[in-house]
Protein backbone atom coordinates (compact mmCIF):
# COMPACT_ATOMS: atom_id res chain seq x y z
CA UNK A 1 0.00 0.00 0.00
CA UNK A 2 1.58 3.25 -1.12
CA UNK A 3 0.09 5.89 1.15
CA UNK A 4 1.17 8.82 -1.00
CA UNK A 5 -0.74 7.56 -4.05
CA UNK A 6 -4.01 7.91 -2.17
CA UNK A 7 -6.32 10.87 -2.46
CA UNK A 8 -7.49 12.61 0.73
CA UNK A 9 -10.79 10.72 0.84
CA UNK A 10 -9.13 7.38 0.07
CA UNK A 11 -6.68 8.00 2.91
CA UNK A 12 -9.47 8.86 5.35
CA UNK A 13 -11.23 5.61 4.43
CA UNK A 14 -8.05 3.60 4.91
CA UNK A 15 -7.55 5.19 8.34
CA UNK A 16 -11.16 4.49 9.26
CA UNK A 17 -10.76 0.86 8.26
CA UNK A 18 -7.63 0.55 10.38
CA UNK A 19 -5.36 -0.11 7.38
CA UNK A 20 -3.16 2.84 8.30
CA UNK A 21 -3.14 5.70 10.83
CA UNK A 22 -3.13 9.48 10.81
CA UNK A 23 0.39 9.33 12.23
CA UNK A 24 1.68 7.10 9.42
CA UNK A 25 0.11 9.42 6.85
CA UNK A 26 1.74 12.42 8.51
CA UNK A 27 5.10 10.64 8.56
CA UNK A 28 4.72 9.93 4.84
CA UNK A 29 4.17 13.59 3.90
CA UNK A 30 6.92 14.72 6.30
CA UNK A 31 9.32 12.38 4.47
CA UNK A 32 8.32 14.10 1.20
CA UNK A 33 8.86 17.52 2.77
CA UNK A 34 12.28 16.56 4.07
CA UNK A 35 13.23 15.23 0.66
CA UNK A 36 12.00 18.06 -1.56
CA UNK A 37 11.53 21.22 0.47
CA UNK A 38 15.09 22.48 -0.01
CA UNK A 39 14.45 22.53 -3.77
CA UNK A 40 10.80 23.54 -4.06
CA UNK A 41 10.16 25.69 -0.94
CA UNK A 42 6.39 25.15 -0.64
CA UNK A 43 6.18 26.00 3.05
CA UNK A 44 6.89 29.18 4.99
CA UNK A 45 6.27 27.44 8.32
CA UNK A 46 6.47 23.72 9.03
CA UNK A 47 6.45 22.33 12.58
CA UNK A 48 7.19 18.61 12.43
CA UNK A 49 6.74 17.89 16.12
CA UNK A 50 3.40 19.71 16.35
CA UNK A 51 2.14 18.00 13.19
CA UNK A 52 2.98 14.52 14.53
CA UNK A 53 1.55 15.34 17.93
CA UNK A 54 -1.72 16.59 16.42
CA UNK A 55 -1.90 13.54 14.15
CA UNK A 56 -1.60 11.27 17.21
CA UNK A 57 -4.38 13.18 18.99
CA UNK A 58 -6.66 12.89 15.97
CA UNK A 59 -5.86 9.18 15.58
CA UNK A 60 -6.95 8.59 19.20
CA UNK A 61 -10.25 10.37 18.50
CA UNK A 62 -10.79 8.32 15.34
CA UNK A 63 -10.22 5.12 17.30
CA UNK A 64 -12.64 6.34 19.97
CA UNK A 65 -15.22 6.95 17.20
CA UNK A 66 -15.33 10.67 18.03
CA UNK A 67 -14.14 11.62 14.53
CA UNK A 68 -15.86 9.82 11.67
CA UNK A 69 -15.88 12.41 8.87
CA UNK A 70 -14.51 12.00 5.33
CA UNK A 71 -11.28 13.93 6.07
CA UNK A 72 -10.49 12.63 9.57
CA UNK A 73 -6.76 12.08 9.99
CA UNK A 74 -5.79 13.66 6.64
CA UNK A 75 -2.74 16.00 6.59
CA UNK A 76 -3.58 19.45 5.17
CA UNK A 77 -1.49 22.52 4.28
CA UNK A 78 -2.87 26.03 4.80
CA UNK A 79 -1.99 29.09 2.72
CA UNK A 80 -0.11 31.57 4.87
CA UNK A 81 -2.76 34.30 4.60
CA UNK A 82 -5.19 32.36 6.81
CA UNK A 83 -4.83 32.97 10.53
CA UNK A 84 -3.91 29.91 12.56
CA UNK A 85 -4.03 30.16 16.35
CA UNK A 86 -0.56 30.01 17.85
CA UNK A 87 1.10 29.40 14.46
CA UNK A 88 3.09 32.06 12.61
CA UNK A 89 1.02 33.70 9.82
CA UNK A 90 3.15 35.91 7.57
CA UNK A 91 1.20 36.44 4.33
CA UNK A 92 4.70 35.91 2.88
CA UNK A 93 5.49 39.48 3.91
CA UNK A 94 8.25 40.95 6.04
CA UNK A 95 5.68 43.19 7.70
CA UNK A 96 4.00 40.13 9.32
CA UNK A 97 7.24 38.21 9.78
CA UNK A 98 6.62 37.67 13.50
CA UNK A 99 2.81 37.64 13.67
CA UNK A 100 1.27 34.82 15.71
CA UNK A 101 -2.55 35.06 15.59
CA UNK A 102 -4.60 34.40 18.68
CA UNK A 103 -7.46 32.93 16.65
CA UNK A 104 -7.93 30.66 13.64
CA UNK A 105 -9.82 31.46 10.46
CA UNK A 106 -13.26 29.86 10.20
CA UNK A 107 -12.28 27.62 7.26
CA UNK A 108 -9.37 26.22 9.27
CA UNK A 109 -11.63 25.65 12.30
CA UNK A 110 -14.10 23.77 10.07
CA UNK A 111 -11.28 21.53 8.86
CA UNK A 112 -10.01 20.91 12.40
CA UNK A 113 -13.51 19.97 13.55
CA UNK A 114 -13.59 17.44 10.72
CA UNK A 115 -10.29 15.96 11.93
CA UNK A 116 -7.92 17.18 9.21
CA UNK A 117 -4.43 17.74 10.63
CA UNK A 118 -2.44 20.84 9.71
CA UNK A 119 1.16 20.31 8.58
CA UNK A 120 2.19 23.90 8.05
CA UNK A 121 1.65 27.17 6.20
CA UNK A 122 2.30 27.47 2.48
CA UNK A 123 4.22 30.08 0.55
CA UNK A 124 2.39 32.64 -1.60
CA UNK A 125 2.83 35.94 -3.37
CA UNK A 126 3.13 38.67 -0.74
CA UNK A 127 -0.40 39.48 0.44
CA UNK A 128 -1.63 37.32 -2.49
CA UNK A 129 -0.53 40.03 -4.94
CA UNK A 130 1.06 38.23 -7.84
CA UNK A 131 0.56 35.34 -10.25
CA UNK A 132 3.83 33.43 -9.77
CA UNK A 133 4.70 33.13 -6.02
CA UNK A 134 7.83 35.14 -6.83
CA UNK A 135 6.84 38.20 -4.75
CA UNK A 136 7.10 36.26 -1.46
CA UNK A 137 9.52 37.72 1.09
CA UNK A 138 10.54 34.14 1.94
CA UNK A 139 11.89 32.92 -1.38
CA UNK A 140 10.27 31.60 -4.52
CA UNK A 141 8.43 28.27 -4.80
CA UNK A 142 9.36 26.07 -7.77
CA UNK A 143 7.09 24.06 -10.04
CA UNK A 144 7.18 20.29 -9.31
CA UNK A 145 6.92 19.52 -13.06
CA UNK A 146 9.98 21.63 -13.89
CA UNK A 147 11.94 23.37 -11.18
CA UNK A 148 12.92 26.17 -13.59
CA UNK A 149 9.27 27.19 -13.90
CA UNK A 150 6.99 29.06 -11.51
CA UNK A 151 4.15 27.19 -9.77
CA UNK A 152 1.72 30.02 -10.50
CA UNK A 153 0.18 32.16 -7.83
CA UNK A 154 -0.70 33.47 -5.57
CA UNK A 155 -1.46 30.08 -3.94
CA UNK A 156 1.69 28.58 -5.52
CA UNK A 157 2.96 26.92 -2.33
CA UNK A 158 -0.38 25.17 -1.81
CA UNK A 159 -0.56 23.91 -5.42
CA UNK A 160 3.06 22.72 -5.50
CA UNK A 161 2.72 21.01 -2.09
CA UNK A 162 -0.24 18.97 -3.40
CA UNK A 163 1.65 18.02 -6.58
CA UNK A 164 4.71 16.95 -4.54
CA UNK A 165 2.59 14.93 -2.06
CA UNK A 166 3.91 17.21 0.67
CA UNK A 167 0.28 17.22 1.83
CA UNK A 168 -2.94 15.44 0.80
CA UNK A 169 -4.75 18.68 0.08
CA UNK A 170 -4.37 22.39 0.77
CA UNK A 171 -6.43 25.51 1.22
CA UNK A 172 -5.80 28.47 -1.02
CA UNK A 173 -7.48 31.82 -1.61
CA UNK A 174 -8.62 33.25 -4.93
CA UNK A 175 -8.99 36.98 -5.58
CA UNK A 176 -8.38 36.97 -9.34
CA UNK A 177 -7.43 33.36 -10.11
CA UNK A 178 -5.05 32.58 -7.25
CA UNK A 179 -6.42 29.04 -6.71
CA UNK A 180 -7.31 28.06 -10.27
CA UNK A 181 -4.17 29.29 -12.07
CA UNK A 182 -1.57 27.58 -9.80
CA UNK A 183 -3.75 24.44 -9.84
CA UNK A 184 -3.53 24.54 -13.64
CA UNK A 185 0.25 25.14 -13.67
CA UNK A 186 0.87 22.32 -11.16
CA UNK A 187 -1.54 19.71 -12.57
CA UNK A 188 -3.91 19.57 -9.59
CA UNK A 189 -7.60 20.36 -9.06
CA UNK A 190 -8.55 23.75 -7.61
CA UNK A 191 -11.93 25.36 -7.00
CA UNK A 192 -13.04 28.90 -6.23
CA UNK A 193 -16.54 28.82 -4.73
CA UNK A 194 -19.35 31.35 -5.17
CA UNK A 195 -18.44 34.52 -3.26
CA UNK A 196 -19.65 34.18 0.34
CA UNK A 197 -19.76 30.36 0.44
CA UNK A 198 -16.66 29.98 2.62
CA UNK A 199 -16.26 32.41 5.50
CA UNK A 200 -13.51 35.00 5.10
CA UNK A 201 -13.16 35.36 8.87
CA UNK A 202 -9.45 35.13 9.64
CA UNK A 203 -8.40 35.42 5.99
CA UNK A 204 -6.06 38.39 5.81
CA UNK A 205 -7.90 40.63 3.35
CA UNK A 206 -6.58 41.68 -0.06
CA UNK A 207 -9.68 42.60 -2.12
CA UNK A 208 -12.56 41.93 0.26
CA UNK A 209 -15.31 41.93 -2.38
CA UNK A 210 -13.34 39.40 -4.47
CA UNK A 211 -11.54 37.09 -1.98
CA UNK A 212 -12.74 33.50 -1.55
CA UNK A 213 -11.11 30.49 0.12
CA UNK A 214 -11.18 27.14 -1.68
CA UNK A 215 -9.48 23.73 -1.99
CA UNK A 216 -6.44 22.59 -3.99
CA UNK A 217 -6.42 18.81 -4.19
CA UNK A 218 -5.77 15.62 -6.14
CA UNK A 219 -9.16 14.95 -7.70
CA UNK A 220 -12.75 16.15 -8.05
CA UNK A 221 -14.07 13.83 -5.32
CA UNK A 222 -11.66 15.36 -2.82
CA UNK A 223 -12.59 18.82 -4.10
CA UNK A 224 -16.33 18.36 -3.46
CA UNK A 225 -15.67 16.70 -0.09
CA UNK A 226 -13.38 19.49 1.16
CA UNK A 227 -15.70 22.22 -0.10
CA UNK A 228 -18.63 20.63 1.72
CA UNK A 229 -16.66 20.79 4.97
CA UNK A 230 -15.25 24.32 4.73
CA UNK A 231 -18.51 25.94 3.55
CA UNK A 232 -20.48 27.46 6.39
CA UNK A 233 -22.65 30.41 7.27
CA UNK A 234 -20.61 32.56 9.62
CA UNK A 235 -21.98 35.50 11.58
CA UNK A 236 -18.43 36.81 11.89
CA UNK A 237 -18.30 37.49 8.13
CA UNK A 238 -21.06 39.89 7.11
CA UNK A 239 -20.83 38.76 3.47
CA UNK A 240 -21.21 35.07 4.37
CA UNK A 241 -24.12 33.41 2.56
CA UNK A 242 -26.62 31.22 4.38
CA UNK A 243 -26.73 28.34 1.90
CA UNK A 244 -28.70 25.14 2.37
CA UNK A 245 -27.32 23.49 -0.78
CA UNK A 246 -23.75 22.73 0.33
CA UNK A 247 -24.06 18.93 -0.06
CA UNK A 248 -21.56 19.20 -2.92
CA UNK A 249 -20.62 15.51 -2.94
CA UNK A 250 -24.14 14.73 -4.19
CA UNK A 251 -22.96 16.19 -7.53
CA UNK A 252 -20.29 13.52 -8.01
CA UNK A 253 -22.33 11.91 -10.77
CA UNK A 254 -20.87 10.58 -14.01
CA UNK A 255 -23.60 11.92 -16.25
CA UNK A 256 -23.64 15.05 -18.41
CA UNK A 257 -26.40 14.00 -20.82
CA UNK A 258 -28.25 17.10 -21.93
CA UNK A 259 -25.97 19.47 -19.99
CA UNK A 260 -25.67 22.72 -21.94
CA UNK A 261 -22.07 23.88 -22.27
CA UNK A 262 -21.18 27.32 -23.63
CA UNK A 263 -17.78 27.85 -25.23
CA UNK A 264 -16.89 31.56 -25.25
CA UNK A 265 -15.10 32.22 -28.54
CA UNK A 266 -13.52 35.27 -26.89
CA UNK A 267 -11.65 32.86 -24.59
CA UNK A 268 -10.08 31.02 -27.50
CA UNK A 269 -8.78 33.92 -29.59
CA UNK A 270 -5.53 35.81 -29.83
CA UNK A 271 -2.99 35.24 -27.07
CA UNK A 272 -4.02 31.66 -26.31
CA UNK A 273 -1.25 29.11 -26.77
CA UNK A 274 -2.31 26.58 -29.49
CA UNK A 275 -1.37 23.57 -27.36
CA UNK A 276 -3.52 24.85 -24.48
CA UNK A 277 -6.35 25.50 -26.92
CA UNK A 278 -6.19 21.99 -28.35
CA UNK A 279 -6.09 20.29 -24.94
CA UNK A 280 -9.13 22.22 -23.70
CA UNK A 281 -11.09 21.66 -26.92
CA UNK A 282 -10.27 17.93 -26.78
CA UNK A 283 -11.58 17.82 -23.20
CA UNK A 284 -14.78 19.55 -24.32
CA UNK A 285 -15.14 16.87 -27.02
CA UNK A 286 -15.01 14.23 -24.29
CA UNK A 287 -17.97 15.84 -22.54
CA UNK A 288 -19.77 16.14 -25.87
CA UNK A 289 -19.27 12.43 -26.54
CA UNK A 290 -20.88 11.78 -23.15
CA UNK A 291 -24.03 13.58 -24.22
CA UNK A 292 -23.41 17.23 -23.34
CA UNK A 293 -24.72 19.86 -25.76
CA UNK A 294 -21.87 22.16 -26.75
CA UNK A 295 -22.33 25.57 -28.37
CA UNK A 296 -20.00 28.46 -29.11
CA UNK A 297 -21.06 31.95 -28.13
CA UNK A 298 -19.69 35.46 -27.67
CA UNK A 299 -19.03 36.33 -24.04
CA UNK A 300 -18.99 40.11 -23.99
CA UNK A 301 -16.59 42.48 -22.26
CA UNK A 302 -13.75 39.98 -21.72
CA UNK A 303 -11.17 42.66 -22.58
CA UNK A 304 -12.47 44.94 -19.85
CA UNK A 305 -12.17 42.48 -16.97
CA UNK A 306 -8.50 43.07 -16.17
CA UNK A 307 -8.57 46.89 -15.98
CA UNK A 308 -11.77 46.67 -13.93
CA UNK A 309 -10.22 44.12 -11.61
CA UNK A 310 -6.97 45.98 -11.00
CA UNK A 311 -8.83 49.20 -10.20
CA UNK A 312 -11.14 47.53 -7.68
CA UNK A 313 -8.56 45.16 -6.18
CA UNK A 314 -5.97 47.94 -5.76
CA UNK A 315 -8.56 50.25 -4.19
CA UNK A 316 -9.65 47.62 -1.69
CA UNK A 317 -6.03 46.61 -1.01
CA UNK A 318 -4.98 50.19 -0.25
CA UNK A 319 -7.74 50.38 2.33
CA UNK A 320 -7.27 46.86 3.77
CA UNK A 321 -3.50 47.24 4.14
CA UNK A 322 -3.75 50.50 6.10
CA UNK A 323 -3.84 48.39 9.26
CA UNK A 324 -0.18 47.42 8.89
CA UNK A 325 1.36 50.37 10.68
CA UNK A 326 3.79 48.91 13.20
CA UNK A 327 1.60 49.57 16.25
CA UNK A 328 -0.29 46.46 17.28
CA UNK A 329 1.54 43.59 15.56
CA UNK A 330 4.17 42.76 13.01
CA UNK A 331 7.28 44.60 11.96
CA UNK A 332 8.19 48.10 13.17
CA UNK A 333 11.05 50.12 11.67
CA UNK A 334 13.97 50.67 14.01
CA UNK A 335 14.80 54.31 13.38
CA UNK A 336 12.18 57.02 13.05
CA UNK A 337 11.22 60.46 14.25
CA UNK A 338 7.68 60.66 15.56
CA UNK A 339 4.49 58.74 14.81
CA UNK A 340 3.98 59.50 11.11
CA UNK A 341 7.58 58.81 10.28
CA UNK A 342 7.24 55.48 12.13
CA UNK A 343 4.21 54.56 10.00
CA UNK A 344 5.93 55.49 6.76
CA UNK A 345 9.26 53.83 7.48
CA UNK A 346 7.58 50.68 8.82
CA UNK A 347 5.43 50.33 5.71
CA UNK A 348 8.21 51.25 3.27
CA UNK A 349 10.60 48.71 4.80
CA UNK A 350 7.93 46.08 5.48
CA UNK A 351 6.14 45.86 2.11
CA UNK A 352 7.66 44.56 -1.12
CA UNK A 353 7.54 46.38 -4.50
CA UNK A 354 4.38 44.74 -5.93
CA UNK A 355 2.39 45.45 -2.75
CA UNK A 356 3.54 49.08 -2.74
CA UNK A 357 2.64 49.41 -6.43
CA UNK A 358 -0.93 48.27 -5.76
CA UNK A 359 -1.34 50.35 -2.59
CA UNK A 360 -0.26 53.46 -4.51
CA UNK A 361 -2.54 52.73 -7.45
CA UNK A 362 -5.41 52.07 -5.05
CA UNK A 363 -4.77 55.26 -3.09
CA UNK A 364 -4.79 57.16 -6.37
CA UNK A 365 -8.03 55.75 -7.81
CA UNK A 366 -9.80 56.43 -4.51
CA UNK A 367 -8.46 59.96 -4.12
CA UNK A 368 -10.65 63.01 -4.44
CA UNK A 369 -10.84 64.10 -8.08
CA UNK A 370 -10.15 60.61 -9.48
CA UNK A 371 -12.68 58.51 -7.58
CA UNK A 372 -15.49 58.93 -10.12
CA UNK A 373 -13.30 58.55 -13.19
CA UNK A 374 -11.59 55.36 -12.04
CA UNK A 375 -13.12 53.60 -9.05
CA UNK A 376 -16.77 54.33 -9.69
CA UNK A 377 -16.30 53.66 -13.40
CA UNK A 378 -14.84 50.24 -12.59
CA UNK A 379 -17.81 49.41 -10.33
CA UNK A 380 -20.13 50.26 -13.22
CA UNK A 381 -18.22 48.06 -15.65
CA UNK A 382 -18.31 45.31 -13.03
CA UNK A 383 -22.11 45.52 -13.18
CA UNK A 384 -21.96 45.15 -16.98
CA UNK A 385 -19.62 42.14 -16.72
CA UNK A 386 -22.00 40.50 -14.26
CA UNK A 387 -24.85 41.14 -16.71
CA UNK A 388 -22.87 39.51 -19.54
CA UNK A 389 -22.51 36.35 -17.44
CA UNK A 390 -26.21 36.49 -16.45
CA UNK A 391 -27.07 36.49 -20.17
CA UNK A 392 -24.76 33.53 -20.80
CA UNK A 393 -26.12 31.49 -17.90
CA UNK A 394 -29.66 32.04 -19.12
CA UNK A 395 -28.61 29.72 -21.97
CA UNK A 396 -25.92 27.44 -20.52
CA UNK A 397 -25.43 25.25 -17.44
CA UNK A 398 -21.67 25.75 -17.50
CA UNK A 399 -19.10 27.73 -19.48
CA UNK A 400 -15.80 26.06 -20.37
CA UNK A 401 -12.50 27.64 -21.34
CA UNK A 402 -8.79 27.58 -20.51
CA UNK A 403 -7.54 28.62 -17.05
CA UNK A 404 -4.53 30.54 -18.35
CA UNK A 405 -3.25 31.47 -21.83
CA UNK A 406 -0.07 29.39 -21.44
CA UNK A 407 1.44 26.69 -19.24
CA UNK A 408 3.75 27.74 -16.37
CA UNK A 409 6.29 30.40 -17.43
CA UNK A 410 9.95 30.25 -16.45
CA UNK A 411 11.16 31.77 -13.21
CA UNK A 412 11.90 35.49 -13.61
CA UNK A 413 9.98 35.90 -16.88
CA UNK A 414 6.91 37.63 -15.46
CA UNK A 415 8.04 40.13 -12.85
CA UNK A 416 9.83 42.51 -15.20
CA UNK A 417 6.58 43.53 -16.88
CA UNK A 418 3.67 43.83 -14.41
CA UNK A 419 1.01 44.41 -17.06
CA UNK A 420 2.10 41.27 -18.92
CA UNK A 421 1.79 39.33 -15.67
CA UNK A 422 -1.67 40.81 -15.07
CA UNK A 423 -2.74 39.74 -18.57
CA UNK A 424 -2.17 36.09 -17.69
CA UNK A 425 -5.22 36.36 -15.42
CA UNK A 426 -7.56 37.19 -18.32
CA UNK A 427 -9.71 34.03 -18.12
CA UNK A 428 -9.96 33.76 -14.34
CA UNK A 429 -10.42 37.33 -13.16
CA UNK A 430 -13.96 38.00 -14.36
CA UNK A 431 -15.32 35.19 -12.14
CA UNK A 432 -14.19 37.10 -9.06
CA UNK A 433 -15.82 40.28 -10.34
CA UNK A 434 -19.10 38.42 -10.94
CA UNK A 435 -18.86 36.23 -7.80
CA UNK A 436 -19.02 33.01 -9.85
CA UNK A 437 -17.62 29.58 -8.96
CA UNK A 438 -14.97 27.99 -11.16
CA UNK A 439 -12.92 24.81 -11.11
CA UNK A 440 -9.55 24.08 -12.70
CA UNK A 441 -8.97 20.47 -13.71
CA UNK A 442 -5.90 19.04 -15.48
CA UNK A 443 -6.68 18.11 -19.11
CA UNK A 444 -3.34 17.47 -20.78
CA UNK A 445 0.36 18.19 -21.08
CA UNK A 446 2.09 20.49 -23.54
CA UNK A 447 5.07 19.43 -25.66
CA UNK A 448 7.42 20.39 -22.81
CA UNK A 449 5.54 18.10 -20.45
CA UNK A 450 3.88 20.90 -18.47
CA UNK A 451 0.27 20.50 -17.29
CA UNK A 452 -2.67 22.30 -18.88
CA UNK A 453 -5.85 23.16 -16.99
CA UNK A 454 -9.45 23.37 -18.16
CA UNK A 455 -11.69 25.88 -16.40
CA UNK A 456 -15.36 25.05 -15.86
CA UNK A 457 -17.40 28.05 -14.79
CA UNK A 458 -20.83 27.99 -13.17
CA UNK A 459 -23.47 30.56 -12.31
CA UNK A 460 -23.60 31.79 -8.70
CA UNK A 461 -24.66 28.96 -6.35
CA UNK A 462 -24.15 26.39 -9.13
CA UNK A 463 -21.02 24.62 -7.88
CA UNK A 464 -22.86 21.35 -8.37
CA UNK A 465 -22.98 21.89 -12.15
CA UNK A 466 -19.23 22.43 -12.40
CA UNK A 467 -18.44 19.55 -10.03
CA UNK A 468 -20.65 17.25 -12.09
CA UNK A 469 -19.03 18.28 -15.39
CA UNK A 470 -15.52 18.02 -13.91
CA UNK A 471 -16.27 14.62 -12.37
CA UNK A 472 -17.70 13.23 -15.62
CA UNK A 473 -14.63 14.47 -17.52
CA UNK A 474 -12.28 13.03 -14.90
CA UNK A 475 -13.97 9.60 -15.10
CA UNK A 476 -13.36 9.54 -18.86
CA UNK A 477 -9.83 10.95 -18.57
CA UNK A 478 -8.65 8.51 -15.92
CA UNK A 479 -5.75 9.17 -13.58
CA UNK A 480 -3.73 12.22 -14.61
CA UNK A 481 0.02 12.07 -15.28
CA UNK A 482 2.37 12.62 -12.36
CA UNK A 483 5.42 14.88 -12.31
CA UNK A 484 8.84 13.31 -12.53
CA UNK A 485 10.12 15.09 -9.45
CA UNK A 486 13.79 15.97 -9.38
CA UNK A 487 15.84 16.65 -6.29
CA UNK A 488 18.33 19.48 -6.42
CA UNK B 1 -4.38 58.72 -24.00
CA UNK B 2 -1.02 58.74 -22.33
CA UNK B 3 -1.11 59.56 -18.66
CA UNK B 4 1.66 61.64 -17.17
CA UNK B 5 2.01 61.53 -13.42
CA UNK B 6 3.43 64.73 -11.98
CA UNK B 7 5.85 64.99 -9.06
CA UNK B 8 3.07 66.59 -7.02
CA UNK B 9 0.72 63.67 -7.68
CA UNK B 10 3.27 61.07 -6.64
CA UNK B 11 4.06 63.12 -3.54
CA UNK B 12 0.34 63.20 -2.70
CA UNK B 13 -0.11 59.46 -3.35
CA UNK B 14 2.87 58.77 -1.07
CA UNK B 15 1.13 60.69 1.70
CA UNK B 16 -2.18 58.87 1.15
CA UNK B 17 -0.47 55.48 1.00
CA UNK B 18 1.75 56.32 4.00
CA UNK B 19 4.88 55.25 2.17
CA UNK B 20 8.28 56.89 2.22
CA UNK B 21 9.56 57.00 -1.33
CA UNK B 22 13.14 57.62 -2.41
CA UNK B 23 13.72 59.65 -5.58
CA UNK B 24 14.27 56.42 -7.47
CA UNK B 25 11.06 54.92 -6.01
CA UNK B 26 9.17 58.01 -7.14
CA UNK B 27 10.44 57.80 -10.70
CA UNK B 28 9.55 54.11 -10.88
CA UNK B 29 6.15 54.71 -9.35
CA UNK B 30 5.43 57.52 -11.84
CA UNK B 31 6.12 55.20 -14.74
CA UNK B 32 4.29 52.19 -13.27
CA UNK B 33 1.23 54.22 -12.42
CA UNK B 34 1.14 55.94 -15.81
CA UNK B 35 1.32 52.54 -17.53
CA UNK B 36 -1.47 51.14 -15.38
CA UNK B 37 -3.68 54.19 -15.88
CA UNK B 38 -3.15 54.03 -19.65
CA UNK B 39 -4.35 50.48 -19.45
CA UNK B 40 -7.28 51.24 -17.14
CA UNK B 41 -8.35 54.08 -19.46
CA UNK B 42 -9.68 51.32 -21.73
CA UNK B 43 -12.76 51.39 -19.51
CA UNK B 44 -13.66 54.84 -20.86
CA UNK B 45 -14.54 53.19 -24.18
CA UNK B 46 -17.66 51.81 -22.51
CA UNK B 47 -20.81 53.85 -22.12
CA UNK B 48 -21.85 53.39 -18.51
CA UNK B 49 -24.41 56.19 -18.30
CA UNK B 50 -27.28 55.09 -16.10
CA UNK B 51 -25.46 51.97 -14.90
CA UNK B 52 -25.68 51.50 -11.15
CA UNK B 53 -22.18 50.91 -9.66
CA UNK B 54 -21.97 47.39 -8.24
CA UNK B 55 -19.91 47.16 -5.06
CA UNK B 56 -21.19 43.71 -4.16
CA UNK B 57 -22.50 40.93 -6.35
CA UNK B 58 -25.19 40.00 -3.86
CA UNK B 59 -27.30 42.59 -2.13
CA UNK B 60 -25.62 42.84 1.23
CA UNK B 61 -26.85 44.76 4.21
CA UNK B 62 -25.49 45.40 7.64
CA UNK B 63 -25.60 42.32 9.83
CA UNK B 64 -26.65 43.43 13.29
CA UNK B 65 -26.21 41.49 16.51
CA UNK B 66 -26.33 42.09 20.22
CA UNK B 67 -23.03 43.32 21.63
CA UNK B 68 -22.38 40.31 23.82
CA UNK B 69 -18.95 38.95 24.66
CA UNK B 70 -18.66 35.39 23.37
CA UNK B 71 -14.89 34.98 23.25
CA UNK B 72 -12.52 34.92 26.19
CA UNK B 73 -9.96 37.50 27.21
CA UNK B 74 -7.33 37.46 24.47
CA UNK B 75 -5.53 40.60 25.59
CA UNK B 76 -2.32 38.88 26.66
CA UNK B 77 -1.88 36.89 23.44
CA UNK B 78 -2.85 39.98 21.43
CA UNK B 79 -0.31 42.16 23.22
CA UNK B 80 2.36 39.52 22.70
CA UNK B 81 2.37 40.56 19.04
CA UNK B 82 2.98 44.23 19.86
CA UNK B 83 6.31 45.64 18.66
CA UNK B 84 6.46 47.55 21.94
CA UNK B 85 4.15 47.36 24.94
CA UNK B 86 3.79 48.69 28.44
CA UNK B 87 1.63 46.60 30.76
CA UNK B 88 -1.77 46.50 29.04
CA UNK B 89 -1.04 49.03 26.32
CA UNK B 90 0.77 49.53 23.03
CA UNK B 91 3.66 51.96 23.04
CA UNK B 92 3.70 54.48 20.18
CA UNK B 93 5.99 57.44 19.55
CA UNK B 94 5.04 60.59 21.44
CA UNK B 95 2.31 62.46 19.56
CA UNK B 96 1.60 65.43 21.85
CA UNK B 97 4.01 67.92 23.27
Amino acid sequence: MNLLNMTATELANAIKEGKTTAVEAMQAVIAQIEKYESTYNCYVTFDKEAALENAAKVQAKIEANELTGPLAGVPVAIKDNMCTKGVLTTCSSKILGNFVPEFSSEAVINLEKAGAVMIGKTNMDEFAMGSTTETSAYGITRNPWNSNCVPGGSSGGSAAAVALSECYFALGSDTGGSIRQPASYCGVVGLKPTYGTVSRYGLIAYGSSLDQIGPLCKDVTDCATILEIISSHDRKDSTSLDRKDTDFTSALVDDVKGMKIGIPSTYFGEGLNPEVKKAVMDAVEVLKSKGAIVEEFDLELVDYAIPTYYTIAAAEASSNLERFDGVKYGFRAENFEGLHDMYKKTRSEGFGPEVKRRIMLGSFVLSSGYYDAYYLKALKVKALIKKAFDNAFAKYDVIIGPVAPTTAPGIGESLSDPIKMYLSDVYTISLNLAGLPGISIPCGLDSKGMPIGMQIIGDCYKEKNIIRAAYAYEQARGKFAEPDIKEA
Amino acid sequence: MANVISDETIEYVGILAKLELSDEDKENAKKDMADMLDYIDKLSELDTDGVEPMSHVFSVSNVMREDEVTNGDGSESTLKNAPERHENGFIVPKTVE
